[in-house]
């Protein structure tokens, strides 16, 4: 686990770069856009939860991604989980 | 066979480069697409294809299925959206290894950071029916879908049971064909470690040289439609497939069986079906892989099953110039074997020069016009063999 505290715009960044190497249109991700809008499925999803695992120790499973619909709901979930 | 199968569209990526005529054109002119020991499809470039994100999630020799099946359905009329009655037509693609290569990707993730790091990727791309999933899923061919596994007699197999499923009125259409891409180091040294692989990394298809198979990879599809369904609406045909012949050696898991009988039987029941006489068949593509073993039987077969004929008629073998493609064989040569057919061509076989005792048939050392027994038609017969003892021999005709 992180010990230092994980920033919004760094988890925003990360995730977004993910998505981006995933297919997703860079300039279409914000922390409002829908995972469906950005065509992101459950694949898509456990390979971002992989790279935030490596990136800042914190684990995003399959039930939690079930009840996230938006960028910026992941975004919250793992600053939340690293602090 | 009862309802006639008819071929509206044909598709092809090989070492020789993107597309079925091509492949035919620079083969038929004495080109190879082999280099340093292998077949690589160098002129295929995936996003070409299909998007970034498609790319992503698929292995390679998903890939290349998906481009020779656009190639195949856009010849067939089908590219524009899904066909009308698309529950009607099926999708039926070969491999041999499917995805070989995301095996090994996935496992080197797993050693080197563990099973968390292990993507979710893995088994949708490395299963062997993520061609035929894929194709179907991107043009909405909702009729029945599956892979077929019978190592090197794969491709030809899957052409058989496509034609099998409209015959028995399951479908009208099928879109099939076979796929390989083993062109990565645990394939390579595995089949290395066969000893099923040539060391002077030369593909001599029946020469006395001749010291294993290059490995190749590369993948071709056909549109396979029953003959009253291409005719309702209208669609030219490129050739017919008149009969299919297939049977198992059950002698070894790899080596085929001495007297050839297995293989005589694939080319006889295909010969009963098409409803020939071994003086009606103008052409042979042989399985023909460079291998000691097989090209002795594959020959010794030959003049078994069609007689004084096999030695009449051109024999050759497209793994000249584009290697062993395993899986994606059977469908690549059939296809190139119906496209020589309608052009009136026998393609050689490249690099035969030495003759060896007992393997005396006319290997074709280079191209020449195809002379038919009869004027108004052009027969040939496609030979698929693979490990696991399977034999599938398909007889082709074209106009």
């Amino acid at each position: 686990m992180s010990t230092t505290t994980v920033s919004k715009d760094k988890v925003f960044e990360t995730i977004a770069n993910a998505l981006t190497e995933l297919g997703a249109e860079r300039d279409q991700i914000t922390p409002a856009s829908s995972f469906e809008s950005l065509d992101v499925d459950s694949l898509d999803l456990v390979e971002v939860g992989q790279v935030i695992q490596d990136q800042f120790g914190v684990e995003i499973k399959g039930d939690d991604t079930k009840h996230v619909g938006t960028v910026g709901e992941v975004v919250a979930l793992v600053v939340e989980r690293a602090s | 066979m009862s309802r006639r199968i008819v071929v509206t569209g044909v598709g092809a990526v090989t070492p020789l480069g993107v597309g079925a005529r091509t492949a035919l054109e620079r083969w038929v002119s004495g080109e190879s697409g082999l280099e340093s020991g292998a077949g690589r499809c160098d002129e295929f470039a995936p996003t070409e294809f299909m998007s970034k994100k498609e790319a992503r999630r698929t292995d390679r020799f998903t890939q290349l299925a998906i481009a020779a099946a656009g190639e195949a359905l856009a010849e067939a009329g089908f590219d524009d959206g899904p066909p009308p009655n698309a529950g009607r037509v099926g999708c039926i693609i070969a491999t041999g290894v499917g995805g070989i290569r995301s095996i090994e990707e996935g496992y080197d993730a797993l050693r080197d950071k563990g099973p968390e790091a292990v993507s979710p990727l893995v088994v949708p791309m490395l299963m062997p029916n993520a061609a035929a999933g894929n194709v179907a899923l991107r043009h909405r061919l909702t009729g029945p879908s599956h892979s077929v596994a019978s190592a090197c007699a794969a491709g030809a197999d899957a052409i058989g049971t496509a034609a099998r499923l409209i015959q028995c009125d399951e479908a009208d259409a099928v879109v099939t064909g076979g796929s390989e891409s083993a062109l990565n180091t645990l394939a390579e040294a595995a089949f290395a470690s066969m000893g099923a692989t040539s060391e002077s990394g030369i593909s001599r298809p029946f020469d006395a040289r001749r010291d294993g198979f290059v490995m190749g990879e590369g993948a071709g599809v056909l549109v396979l439609e029953a003959a009253e369904s291409a005719a309702e609406r209208g669609h030219p045909v490129l050739g017919e497939v008149i009969g299919y012949g297939a049977s198992s050696d059950a002698h070894h898991i790899t080596a085929p069986e001495p007297s050839g009988e297995g293989a005589v039987r694939a080319i006889k029941f295909a010969l009963e079906e098409a409803g020939l006489a071994p003086e009606q068949v103008d052409y042979v593509n042989a399985h023909g892989t460079s291998t000691p073993l097989n090209d002795r039987v594959e020959t010794q077969a030959l003049k078994r099953a069609l007689g004084e004929r096999a030695g009449q008629i051109p024999v050759s073998s497209t793994k000249s110039v584009i290697g062993h493609t395993l899986g994606a064989a059977g469908a690549v040569e059939a296809i190139v074997t119906l496209m020589a057919l309608r052009e009136r061509v026998a393609p050689p076989t490249v690099n035969w020069e030495e003759r060896e005792e007992g393997l005396d048939l006319d290997y074709v050392p280079e191209s020449r016009p195809l002379q038919t027994a009869d004027p108004e038609r052009a027969v040939g017969l496609s030979d698929a063999f693979g490990f696991g003892g399977h034999n599938a021999v398909l007889c082709l005709e074209a106009r």
